[in-house]
């Protein structure tokens, strides 16, 4: 069953390679400057080069012939050159990726650690002081821009990575906290209570399990969180990942970084949601 | 309430703001508060508490155009895909999800670079407006064609259609009015994801172009660690997004409650 569930995903991913790829095309096809080639204004080129350059630019007015190039050349990695740098946006992606994923893989695991610990300690101990404080200060982080979190952040001396943590912990806290608490009056639950367990064994053996997939489900779209929260987080703090380049990119309108970044995320997220989507079906499956 | 007064100082910020916004006073540039500007002035010399009235007028009249902008688009979308169902209904299941596994400040900062960037102010609101607005539609479109595909197997939906009603009358006459407090909702919930998405953006320098003041631009006086130090009231706009982003938190459950 799960084989299947890999399949599905799979083929989900596919699609979204492709449909992604002809949206980012079209993207570009559309952008300003498009058919317009700085080359033509050289003067130090003969007349036989120019008219190879607009042979190459009368070929790309072909749309079908443009989409298939596109998609061809995503397939090899080519994502084309950053028209700001003037470098292969696929070696600034490679600079740039670990630094990002670095970031906002701590900021994840910061945000669950902080939003589990206090949804399940909400929910273990029922004090209405304890919630109230709870839900005030995940609501704090609620209403405040991430750019502004992250400059208070950056102000008060911690790492960038706890910005990303206090973004999203708010979100999975609430879900977390509504999730806990109605697992905690499932009927299997009460009769473990009944029979005497207590505090954390019944949050970790008998409320935390049934709660796997739906939580499994939040961590896939954590991560499209995580990624969003990135882009201000590390325009203000001046943290060289992909953030910072798309931020850069969007500001020198240099569209191929922005096009190949923005499917490469669509990417990544997919396969997040796609690898908790499989999780979940595992356990379910195991759970039968 | 708090809201209530918010939106009235806002909206009549043209008779509550001691000047305009764009008035530069060059002999007082970055001024503390004082009598004549109550909460300083920027390096410019233009009146913090003016550009803080007008900047609330843009940003709380964007996001609810933006917020009913996106649930008409959901409406349509998810509302249409519901009732014809099959091959329809999963385009647009995958459209949507597409959409969403998409992280949304990369999409609008991808949209809005391909537009100009030096347009007028007002154009730049509109820009803003409009990105927002059609790029946000994908969250509630999801929510409607759940409550759509709940509600076509109802009792009345069964009887309307048995009556000869179909395809644009159902949806009109029978579908919209139940879907009211779905869509109500929805449009609350997208207010304050729009006003924090603005705020991104123009603090990122995206967003509203100068001299015209929205939140974001205003928030953009936050980057200077050691002027927020010395002068605290800086804080102004921060404060009082905040303030309306949590009255419209706590205005959904409330609403979701009534309803």
């Amino acid at each position: 069953m799960w084989l299947r569930a890999i399949a599905r995903q799979v083929c989900g991913l596919v699609l979204t390679v492709v449909l992604g790829g002809l949206a980012a095309a079209t993207l570009v096809r559309l952008a300003p400057g498009f058919d317009v080639d700085e080359r033509e204004l050289d003067p130090r080129l003969s007349e036989a080069s120019l008219q190879s350059i607009r042979i190459e630019r009368v070929q790309e007015r072909n749309l079908a012939w443009f989409y298939w190039n596109y998609l061809r050349r995503l397939t090899h990695g080519d994502l084309g050159v950053s028209h700001s740098l003037r470098r292969p946006v696929a070696e600034l992606l490679l600079e740039r990726g670990p630094v990002t994923l670095r970031l906002a893989g701590w900021g994840l695991l910061g945000g669950w650690v902080l939003a589990l610990s206090l949804a399940m300690a909400t929910t273990a101990w029922k004090q209405g002081a304890l919630d109230f404080l709870s839900v005030s200060f995940a609501s704090m982080f609620l209403c405040l821009p991430a750019a502004v979190i992250g400059l208070l952040v950056l102000f008060s001396g911690v790492a960038p990575a706890w910005a990303i943590a206090l973004i999203v912990f708010p979100k999975i806290f609430g879900y977390a906290r509504t999730l806990l608490g109605k697992a905690y009056h499932a009927p299997h639950v009460l009769q473990a209570r009944a029979k005497g367990v207590r505090g954390v064994s019944i949050l970790m053996r008998h409320v935390l399990p049934g709660t796997v997939p739906e939580l499994l489900a939040l961590a896939g779209v954590s991560v499209t969180m995580a990624f969003s929260a990135a882009i201000p987080i590390e325009a203000v703090g001046d943290v060289p990942g992909i953030g910072q380049l798309a931020w850069q990119a969007a500001l020198g309108r240099d569209l191929p970084v922005l096009v190949s970044l923005t499917l490469l995320l669509m990417l990544l997220t997919r396969s997040a949601n796609a690898a908790a989507d499989v999780a979940i079906s595992a356990v379910q499956a195991g759970q039968l | 309430m708090i809201l209530s007064v918010i939106f009235v100082s806002a909206f009549g910020a043209g008779a509550f703001a001691p000047r305009a916004y764009g008035t530069q006073y060059r002999n007082f540039p970055s001024a503390p508060p004082s009598r004549d500007f109550l909460l300083g002035t920027d390096d410019l010399g233009r009146d913090r508490l003016s550009r803080l009235l007008y900047g609330s007028r843009v940003s709380l009249l964007l996001a609810p155009a933006a917020a009913l902008l996106a649930t008409a688009v959901a409406t349509t979308a998810g509302a249409s895909a519901a009732l014809l169902g099959g091959w329809s209904e999963r385009a647009c299941a995958t459209a949507t999800d597409l959409s969403l596994s998409l992280p949304w400040l990369f999409a609008l900062m991808t949209v809005r670079a391909m537009l100009p960037l030096d347009v007028a102010p007002g154009l730049s609101i509109t820009i803003t407006f409009l990105l927002l607005g059609l790029l946000g539609w994908a969250a509630p479109a999801r929510v409607v064609r759940a409550a759509v595909t709940s509600m076509r197997r109802s009792e009345f939906m069964l009887q309307a259609r048995a009556s000869g009603c179909s395809g644009f009358r159902l949806l009109i006459v029978h579908l919209l009015p139940n879907l009211r407090p779905v869509l109500f909702t929805q449009f609350l919930i997208a207010i304050p994801v729009f006003i924090l998405s603005e705020a991104n953006l123009g603090l990122l320098g995206l967003g509203v172009a100068e001299p015209i003041p929205s939140w974001g631009s205003l928030l953009r006086d936050l980057e200077n660690f050691s002027e927020l130090r010395v002068n605290p009231w800086l804080l102004a706009p921060a404060v009082l997004l905040a303030v309306v982003v949590t009255c419209f938190q706590l205005l959904v459950p409330s609403k979701e409650s009534a309803a």
